[in-house]
């Protein structure tokens, strides 16, 4: 027994553990959603967050120690943006000839995401902070965290409810989709990068690698209007 | 992303490795979002009060937004002839 403990106590003081951790993890949760044949619900992220969190929280471990350990497969975030442009130029004729579409498509989407945002939440009665901090949601999250610190909001829950975007569009994506029987791949990719940023473009990879690229498009040029579109709505949709 | 994408249009060729390195990142992209969760995790306390009210506002807008995106984007390719962006490939709709 003291050797788990001194086992425990070694690893505990190493940023390995906690990398190692957020890996087994993954390739549960990805084997899992592979085992569902992709189904939606099975999302890795949420299964994945739920195993590392469940470890996390039994061992009464602090986040900043988790992230010791798994801040190297958050940097690789970076990188996966830079990645994006690889497909990109695979399916640059595609791209070229939805032009007009995806930048129509863009303004609709990122006005309707802000719009209806602040609407809604001034219909449940939520107070300023909250509404500052929904309003930027579906930028990808350093964006979003950004623009509401900028407007006064609470960055660390424009954060949760960032993420929460991401997880619960990457799961309706697709019955959403096909209950409207949209078929054009470009569009289901080009909504979900464009309303669940990484999350939404990770499952849209996973879908078709069509509906990736344009959920990659749609993941970077949303997060350039939403920072323009945010301060310019807010004013007038608050009053 | 910019920057390599402009580098590739001048360079024609994509030079395998790099594909199969971006195709290796771009396929476990869900992978690097699991440190970002996990924080969400801690901080969910945030929620506690209107947190019924914030998710039901999360998930009507989630819903709205892919919505009008996908059907803009849609009915303008349609509209512009360009749908056949999407022929080519055999649509099964049985894809996840």
């Amino acid at each position: 027994m003291t050797n788990f403990v001194d086992l425990w106590v070694y690893l505990s003081g190493s940023p390995l553990l906690w990398l190692t951790t957020t890996l087994l993890a993954y390739l549960a949760a990805d084997a899992i959603s592979a085992a569902c044949g992709r189904h939606p619900l099975a999302n890795p992220v949420l299964i994945a967050v739920t195993f590392v969190s469940i470890v996390v929280v039994a061992s009464g471990t602090s986040f900043p120690a988790y992230f010791a350990g798994a801040q190297f497969v958050h940097f690789l975030l970076g990188p996966a943006t830079v990645a994006l442009a690889v497909p990109l130029v695979r399916h640059l004729p595609q791209v070229r000839r939805a032009l007009v579409p995806m930048l129509v498509a863009l303004v609709a989407g990122s006005a309707t995401a802000i719009a209806c945002a602040v609407w809604l939440a001034r219909a449940f009665g939520l107070d300023r902070a909250e509404i500052l901090a929904l309003a930027p949601k579906s930028a990808t999250a350093a964006i979003a965290m950004g623009i509401a610190e900028k407007m006064g909001g609470d960055p660390a829950l424009t954060a949760v409810l960032t993420i929460l975007t991401g997880i619960t569009g990457a799961i309706i994506v697709t019955p959403l989709m096909n209950a409207l029987r949209l078929r054009n791949y470009a569009a289901r990719g080009f909504a979900a990068g464009l309303t669940s940023h990484g999350i939404g473009t990770a499952r849209a990879f996973q879908v078709d690698p069509l509906a990736g690229t344009f959920a990659g498009i749609a993941l970077g040029l949303n997060g350039l209007l939403t920072a323009l579109l945010v301060p310019l709505l807010l004013p007038w949709l608050l009053n | 992303m910019i920057l390599l994408f402009v580098l590739m249009l001048a360079r024609a060729p994509l030079p395998v490795t790099l594909g199969n390195t971006a195709d290796g990142l771009l396929q476990h992209l869900s992978l690097l979002f699991v440190p970002a969760g996990v924080g969400v995790v801690q901080h969910l306390e945030l929620l506690s009060g209107a947190g019924l009210r914030l998710m039901a506002v999360v998930v009507l807008t989630t819903l709205i937004t892919l919505a009008v995106t996908a059907l803009v984007f849609a009915a303008l390719a349609r509209l512009l002839h360009a749908d056949a962006l999407a022929a080519g490939k055999p649509e099964s709709g049985e894809r996840p």
